[in-house]
């Protein structure tokens, strides 16, 4: 589904060193990914830049996305090409209702395929359906997209925004991190259940702890912008033991 | 070309222009001497700093005749929120027009009725307060305003009366004839424990260069409440000068809002002295201006007694190679302990051309208040709109939608729906292709 080939990106604008220095990575149906990592490795600017940050610049490499090209794309693009980033800081719009905001963007995503738009009504019912899953109050609608919510309510949000867009690849960017332990479980059921056997996760986290609620199929360990190890799910809880000194260390054993 | 002002006045006085109860033309002749000595301002004058009415200045602008366009309902739809049943005075290039107002079945307690019935129906009304609230000493367009106005609305309500239905109060450039200044003058007497809203509109049925100079005198008495609600939408090539003069009493809350898209060049004063114990105003306003126009908003809130507070946000969204001023002045007397003072000002700069100058400015001369105030500039925020479009909002959409939210965000002040709805509407409109 998704095949990523020697990626690399830096920050837009520089000319400054790269962030991703090569990866490979491909994900098919069904699979759930974990990329983990320290502080720097690049995790979330590969995030970023699968979601079409235009703060981050690709320097080589490719990623395609059921044989289209997904860097050629603009963000919306690749939104209605089925590609979602649950952002790590979801970003507050005072003034737009998450309501009209969600229904917007529903509807642009119908339209792109040709399908009839939803109206304010259908809409509702639509969300009403997912609110439990993240235990959402309704209310929450009614109030301007993520201003003034709390960490734990941007986070569901962006589970919400998720259950109601359905995307062939979901990718969290530490989504777990500010997280109390209920709010992550919620957050990580809603992910489950969200789980499809034509679409994809990419779990993207510092901490082994979130790996507990979404099993992964797949652990990646990047370090200075490559993956350095893939592992099963057993990897999440040998990582978790040693510390990501060990990948290091194991790095500069192989330079 | 002051002079021709000076000229035209005594014109004006020799045909029986100084129609009204006999304080009036003395008033009227040092009203114009006074224009004469000021001239108009400078932009070396500190008020008009940022905004320079040479384009007023050097154009020699003609008393409206009357309409040479006959006027009808219709061509009044676009502008009365489809509410023909609220009271409504309408004025044609200055004039007062009958046939298209409608203020004969009006509630118990309120009058409405144009500045000509009012010399002869509502005399002590006017000696009372017209003239009193809106002082042309330093103040050339108010001068001029006062030396020439001939019409314009009076509104009363009487104490306790509580009026639901807005006052609307259309003032309509039939835009035949470039050059043509109106005066309008209008006085709103809201009465112990009174509360309205009264909306003043400025609209035109074409597009010429004309210039209204508009001076409003509003009094809230102990407890009123008084929405005020002004639409600038004059013609893009029109000149646009309004004074909105405002003193309150004891407990009264005056509401005001100014929403400002029209004009190529206009200036709007909104001043209120809070001179009574725990009264308050509330002043709101939106601009939007495109192309080559020029905004300006002045405020100033005087807080003269103790235990007063004033709310203020004014939103400005500016796009093309327009200017927008806002100062806004909160002024705090010795005696105005426990003064509870806020004000913000933003603004959104669609265009690298366009230009804001921004001056908000608190002078507190007593020790004991709370006052904040602040101004942003900024552009629409580029995270923001990645977010909307990482979520399938296309970039444009994303754009409309986030500049919207911005404006809107003011227009929800307005307690009225039907206002709020019809702003919100306009206002969506403008920035959704």
């Amino acid at each position: 589904m998704l095949t990523i080939q020697d990626l690399h990106a830096r920050v837009a604008g520089t000319e400054g060193r790269e962030i991703l220095k090569g990866i490979d990575l491909t994900v098919n149906a069904g699979e759930v990914h974990a990329v983990m990592g320290p502080n720097g490795s690049g995790k979330s600017t590969l995030a970023q830049v699968l979601a079409g940050n235009p703060a981050y610049e690709v320097t080589g490499g490719s990623a395609v996305l059921d044989g289209q090209d997904l860097l050629e794309m603009d963000p919306e693009v690749r939104a209605q090409a089925g590609v979602f980033m649950a952002f790590q800081y979801p970003v507050e719009i005072p003034g737009v209702s998450n309501a009209y905001f969600l229904r917007t963007a529903y509807n642009e995503i119908r339209k792109s395929k040709g399908l009839p738009e939803a109206d304010p009504l259908e809409f509702l019912d639509i969300m009403e359906e997912q609110l439990a899953l993240v235990d959402m109050d309704p209310g929450m609608l009614n109030r301007s997209v993520n201003a003034g919510f709390s960490g734990g309510e941007k986070k569901r949000n962006e589970i919400l925004q998720m259950a109601v867009l359905r995307p062939r690849l979901a990718i969290l960017d530490e989504t777990d991190s500010g997280l109390d332990i209920d709010a992550l479980r919620i957050v990580a059921e809603g992910v489950n259940k969200l789980k499809r056997p034509d679409s994809a996760t990419i779990v993207v986290t510092h901490y082994q702890r979130l790996l507990n609620y979404i099993v992964p199929d797949f652990v990646h360990v990047l370090s200075a912008g490559r993956i350095v190890k893939s592992g099963g799910k057993e990897l999440a809880l040998e990582l978790e033991a040693k510390g990501y000194e060990w990948v290091d260390q194991k790095e500069e054993a192989l330079a | 070309m002051t002079q021709t002002y000076v000229n035209d006045f005594a014109t004006f006085a020799a045909n029986g222009g100084s129609a009204g109860p006999g304080w009036l033309p003395p008033l009227r002749h040092s009203a114009i001497e006074r224009f004469s000595a000021l001239g108009f301002p400078t932009t070396k004058n500190e008020d008009w700093h940022f905004t320079s009415v040479a384009p007023i200045a050097e154009r020699e602008f003609q008393i409206a005749p009357p309409a040479a366009r006959r006027v009808v309902a219709s061509d009044l739809a676009p502008f009365t929120f489809g509410r023909s049943e609220w009271p409504t005075l309408v004025f044609v290039d200055g004039r007062f027009n009958a046939e298209l107002s409608s203020a004969e079945s009006l509630p118990r307690g309120l009058v409405v009725m144009d500045l000509k019935r009012a010399w002869r129906e509502a005399s002590v009304l006017l000696e009372q307060h017209l003239t009193k609230i809106a002082a042309f000493d330093n103040d050339a367009f108010t001068a001029l305003n006062t030396a020439f106005m001939s019409d314009g609305a009076v509104v009363h309500l009487a104490a306790d009366a509580v009026v639901d239905t807005p006052i609307h109060l259309i003032f309509v450039s039939t835009g035949i004839t470039d050059s043509l200044v109106t005066y309008p003058r209008n006085l709103v007497v809201a009465e112990r424990n009174s509360k309205a809203t009264v909306i003043e509109s400025y609209v035109p049925l074409g597009d010429a260069a004309y210039f209204t100079n508009a001076v409003s005198e509003l009094v809230l008495r102990t407890g009123a409440t008084l929405n005020h609600i002004k639409l600038q939408r004059e013609s893009e090539k029109a000149f646009h000068v309004g004074n909105v003069q405002v003193t309150q009493e004891r407990d009264s809350h005056m509401l005001s809002f100014s929403f400002a898209t029209g004009a190529a060049l206009s200036r709007t004063n909104v001043h209120t002295s809070l001179a009574g114990e725990g009264c308050g105003a509330t002043l709101d306003g939106l601009y939007m201006v495109d192309g080559e126009q020029h905004v300006d908003h002045q405020t100033l809130v005087e807080h003269i007694e103790p235990n007063t507070f004033s709310r203020e946000l004014y939103k400005g969204v500016l796009d093309g190679a327009s200017h927008g001023v806002f100062n806004g002045r909160v002024y705090v007397h010795s005696k105005a302990q426990k003064t509870d003072g806020k004000q913000q000002n933003n603004n959104l700069l669609l265009s690298d051309r366009a230009q804001i100058d921004a001056k908000p400015q608190l002078e507190i001369f007593a020790d004991d208040v709370r006052c904040t105030h602040g101004a942003t500039v900024g552009r629409l925020d580029e995270v923001a709109l990645f977010y909307m479009k990482s979520r399938g909002i296309a970039s444009d959409r994303a754009r409309e939608l986030l500049t919207y939210a911005f404006a809107a965000d003011v227009i929800e002040n307005i307690e009225i729906p039907a206002i709020r709805d019809e702003l919100e509407e306009q206002t969506l409109r403008r920035f959704t292709k």
